[in-house]
């Protein structure tokens, strides 16, 4: 019964889409105020429904009901409460009617929160929307409904991949989702912009906070995706350049070339055309990856069962979607103005460098992704494309971008002249370089490590420099908080976020350039060293789990001779799916992290463990949330909850000016 | 003294406790520096069956063969380069992680670069283009913007 | 005008790449094609399987076409084209030779006892370096050879009766011609 009243609900929710898309968006350009009228109510209609739906399909794997197919795919009665519900998105049905619970979560929350925006605008945003509503649900309904009933219902499910059996399953899809689904509110702005004819600063101020939120979201979707599987598969790798991972990472890259593009919108009203398109270019790179996941075209660890009619769908909506807005840019583009002037030598072209630099590197990760489908296609063979190509081509790449992170900031807005800014930062040049020669006498061999020692200075003494400077100028005796709130959010977001990258960097550098470990045969009382400390291997015993059984080894480390911890790896053989699966011992610590994982036992009754060492690996994890916290700074900027405050009280004031005495 | 006769009979009981063998673990290679450099080669090779895996990484036979395979021959002192041909000899470019630069492989290799230079090339032309001095404004349309001001309404101020 | 083509660009590039997409939808990226077409069939000496005192080697066939099919009798796809083959050998278009591969020998000899041998032989690969050499990723693999000795085709997984009408029987008529 609950099923069918989800499948029922969806189909609500697709007419509300209708609703809120057809009707608004031909009522924008017929001045018709009822029918614009209806994209709000609309859209409250559709999340509505889709939020119903979702909480069906949730219920039927609580109460594991296995006459619906979903479940008994991806569930199982063994299952703990927590993984049944995050079973729900386990499997391609669930995870797409996830999507468009976001693109409902998200389209809802534009409708809230967009009362200063004028009525066409509204309509036209929430009304493109509710067009890519219309083709998900659509894409549900026919071919991938997570409702469909499996007659006779199965004793049981096939279980949830014991892979996915862990924490990053319930946090790492929604949020990954939120992200690439929020994208698409900057698509909508910019395809109401081109709609209307009308591109001013006011659309870019309009954009930023969604874009920058959209964007927070996918950063911490990708750094869940990689810390999960740095902890998850057991030999402590946590970027492969997969493909699905590769396909998340595009429109990353994008949207933070699209986030400075919109700042200098915003600002100075230049670039406008290259701000849209970059808009639309972003969300389209999130619906290639949503294609190249569910279609079969590339083979990636994280690819859903495929169905090539399922990829046919996929690619006609992308055609249309995408087709139609890129078509409607070709159209309307070129009317538009150019905008402010500014000098060869300022922001703008700073941050125009900038959005090169990061387009060509999401050029670049495309290319790898997509080459041997290119190379197939055309008949000339089958070719990989993995990790030592990307390492080779992208990294260089990113260095300039690394280099303008710290300048950026000094350079003026409209024009600043080069020698200017070099003298800004020469002290910091010196530094930088100080600081390079005694990485390279302590890491001499690994290049790599000193670069990243380099470039983390360079951002991190750059931006705090720039800190000084700004807090500096405030009348003296001012304190310390009321110089910090003197300054706007959207600053210290800038700020926040860059220095995130130079520790990302340092953590990144660090681990690959240092890390170290041991593959050895253990058995019950041997010891083992990995740098300076020592691992004993005090105890092995059988355990049992809700849904399987394991092996666990206990490890004592000591460190000099004190002990640091204690850690217990895992080999764990679930009960369903028979696979067995290694739960690697991770001791976490600000400079370095202890791994330990079991391999295979031996007959003599010995284990292969693998120890490692990771310095600063924590730096990794702690760069990304820092980098997303910028972003959340960024967008919770007063300007863009006081303008609307501030709007009202204009009109609110006009009308008393205007009324008749 | 008694408290040191305790520590100490404690002390000799827990060693005993442990099995007379306990010691440093053996590594699983027995030869470190080779297998550094079996590994080394074997990362960039892609295992066929498992295919989202290196051959260093993959469990399947095959790539317990293959692995096996490359430490023989390293043993004898075949050049990485001639290894690799001997992978791709049998399995085709498919099992390269780095894929070969060959003419089919130009775009992919040499694209970035070249992308980069271009799109660097004309952003300075669509910026020098656009940074012409901002013309100089003839008196007499000053004065008739100054005219049109004065005559327009108070408009709210920004 | 110019201008204009400019903003045309994105979309140009999208309907390529739209193009590309298309086709790979029906192409399957985890088969991979042998190197091995139009070249020479690797030589080896391996003890047949029914008796470790003969030998086989490719060189045995020259001047005839055959099949060499790859299996084992651990492998449960090989047991589904199993009697496709027997049906096949009776035909007698062809000789088939088998590579019993990383195997027992008395596993294997007990599996055609069991299931019927469609082949002349089966020679024994117990380590699978011959496998190896001709480039096997995964069991059952068919390759066809032509008189000189050079690798025609090869058929990855099962094979079907529709392969042995509508790709084996072609090719094998075409080889014997010449």
């Amino acid at each position: 019964m609950i099923p069918e009243l989800g499948n029922f609900s969806v189909m609500l929710a697709l007419c509300m889409a209708l609703a809120q898309s057809i009707l608004p968006i031909t009522g924008s350009f017929t001045r018709n105020s009822r029918w614009m009228a209806l994209a709000r109510p609309a859209a409250a209609g559709q999340f509505v429904f889709v939020s119903f739906a979702f909480g069906c399909l949730i219920y039927a794997f609580v109460v594991n009901d296995f006459s619906v197919a979903s479940v008994a795919s991806n569930s199982n009665s063994t299952l703990p409460l927590y993984y049944r519900v995050a079973a729900t998105w386990g499997g391609h049905e669930g995870s797409l009617l996830l999507w468009i619970l976001m693109l409902a979560v998200w389209t809802f929350a534009v409708s809230l929160f967009s009362r200063q925006l004028p009525d066409e605008t509204i309509a036209r945003v929430l009304g493109v929307m509710g067009l890519i509503s219309i083709g998900f649900l659509c894409f549900l309904l026919f071919t991938s409904n997570p409702f469909d009933r499996l007659l006779p219902a199965a004793a049981d499910g096939q279980d949830l991949n014991p892979l996915l059996q862990d924490f990053g399953m319930i946090v790492h899809p929604p949020m990954l989702y939120m992200g690439y689904v929020g994208f698409s509110v900057a698509f909508s702005f910019a395809i109401a912009a081109l709609l209307g004819g009308q591109l001013d600063s006011a659309w870019a101020r309009w954009s930023r906070p969604w874009t920058l939120v959209a964007w927070m979201f996918l950063t911490l979707g990708i750094f869940m995706g990689s810390f999960w599987a740095y902890y998850e598969l057991g030999w402590g790798g946590w970027w492969f350049w997969d493909a699905v991972e590769n396909a998340s990472f595009m429109p990353w890259l994008v949207g933070t070339a699209l986030i400075h593009s919109l700042a200098v919108t915003e600002k100075r009203g230049s670039f406008k055309n290259w701000t849209v398109l970059l808009a639309i270019i972003a969300f389209s790179l999130s619906l290639l990856g949503t294609f190249l996941v569910r279609s079969g075209v590339l083979t990636s660890v994280h690819a859903f069962a495929t169905d090539p009619r399922r990829g046919l769908y996929i690619l006609i909506f992308l055609a249309i979607v995408i087709g139609g807005s890129l078509s409607l840019y070709a159209w309307r583009a070129p009317k538009v103005g150019l905008g402010g002037k500014f000098s060869l030598f300022s922001r703008e072209s700073t941050l125009l460098v900038n959005n090169v630099l990061l387009l060509t590197a999401a050029a670049t990760v495309f290319l790898g992704t997509l080459y041997p489908l290119f190379l197939d296609a055309l008949n000339l063979g089958k070719i990989s494309v993995g990790p030592p190509y990307f390492e080779t081509v992208f990294v260089p790449l990113m260095l300039p971008v690394l280099l303008l992170i710290a300048v950026g900031p000094f350079v003026r807005w409209k024009s600043a002249p080069f020698a200017d800014v070099a003298k800004r930062l020469r002290w910091i040049a010196l530094a930088t370089l100080i600081f390079a020669v005694i990485a390279w006498m302590s890491f001499a061999p690994s290049a790599m490590v000193v670069m990243g020692v380099a470039f983390c200075a360079w951002i991190l003494l750059a931006t705090a420099s720039h800190v000084l400077e700004r807090l500096r100028h405030a009348p003296a005796g001012t304190s310390l908080w009321r110089r910090i709130r003197s300054q706007p959010r959207s600053y210290w977001g800038m700020i926040v976020a860059h220095a995130g990258v130079g520790i990302f960097v340092l953590g990144v550098t660090m681990v690959k350039g240092t890390e170290t470990s041991n593959d050895v045969n253990m058995r019950v009382g041997d010891t083992t060293s990995v740098g300076e400390y020592v691992f004993r291997f005090n105890d092995l015993q059988q355990v049992s789990g809700p849904n399987y059984t394991a092996m666990r080894g206990t490890f004592e480390v000591t460190h000099n001779g004190s002990k640091v911890a204690t850690m217990t790896p895992e080999k764990r053989v679930f009960t369903v799916q028979r696979m067995p699966m290694t739960d690697a011992a991770i001791d976490r610590g600000f400079a370095r992290d202890l791994y330990i994982s079991l391999g295979e036992p031996a007959e003599n009754g010995s284990w292969v463990v693998r120890v490692q060492h990771k310095p600063f690996v924590s730096w990794i994890w702690g760069g990304c949330i820092i980098i997303a916290f910028g972003g959340f700074l960024a967008a919770s900027d007063r300007r863009y909850r006081l303008k609307a405050r501030k709007r009202a009280q204009d009109v609110a004031s006009a009308v008393a000016i205007n009324a008749p005495a | 003294m008694r408290k040191f006769a305790v520590i100490l009979i404690a002390s000799l009981a827990t060693y005993c406790a442990f099995p007379a063998f306990a010691d440093e673990a053996t590594p699983v290679a027995t030869d470190p520096v080779l297998e550094e450099h079996v590994k080394a080669i074997t990362e960039e090779l892609r295992c066929l069956v498992c295919q989202n895996q290196t051959i260093a990484d993959a469990h399947a036979d095959l790539a317990i063969d293959l692995r096996n395979q490359v430490r023989e021959k390293v043993k004898q002192g075949m050049s990485d380069q001639a290894i690799k041909d001997y992978m791709v000899q049998r399995y085709g470019d498919f099992v390269l992680y780095r894929p070969p630069v060959k003419s089919t492989t130009w775009l992919l290799w040499f694209g970035p670069f070249l992308l980069l230079l271009g799109g660097l090339v004309i952003l300075m032309l669509r910026l020098r283009s656009r940074t012409t001095p901002d013309e100089m404004i003839s008196e007499s349309d000053l004065q008739r913007a100054a005219a049109l001001l004065r005559a327009s309404p108070e408009s709210t101020k920004e | 005008m110019k201008r204009v083509l400019v903003f045309l660009l994105p979309l140009v590039g999208f309907a390529l790449l739209i193009g590309f997409l298309a086709v790979g939808l029906k192409r399957d990226p985890r088969e991979i094609p042998s190197p091995f077409i139009g070249k020479p069939a690797p030589a080896f000496t391996l003890t047949q399987l029914q008796d470790q005192n003969k030998t086989f080697s490719p060189k045995d066939m020259l001047g005839k076409v055959w099949l060499l099919n790859v299996w084992a009798s651990w492998c449960v796809s090989c047991r589904e084209e199993h009697p496709v083959l027997l049906d096949f050998a009776k035909q007698n278009v062809v000789p088939i030779m088998g590579l019993n591969y990383k195997d027992g020998r008395k596993e294997g000899v007990d599996t055609l006892s069991q299931m019927g041998d469609p082949y002349q032989l089966s020679a024994f690969d117990a380590d699978g370096r011959v496998g190896i050499d001709y480039g096997v990723y995964g069991v059952p693999e068919t390759f066809v050879i032509d008189k000189q000795g050079v690798i025609r085709d090869k058929i990855i997984g099962v094979i079907t009766p529709e392969i042995v009408t509508q790709k084996l029987l072609p090719l094998i008529k075409e080889l014997n011609r010449a």
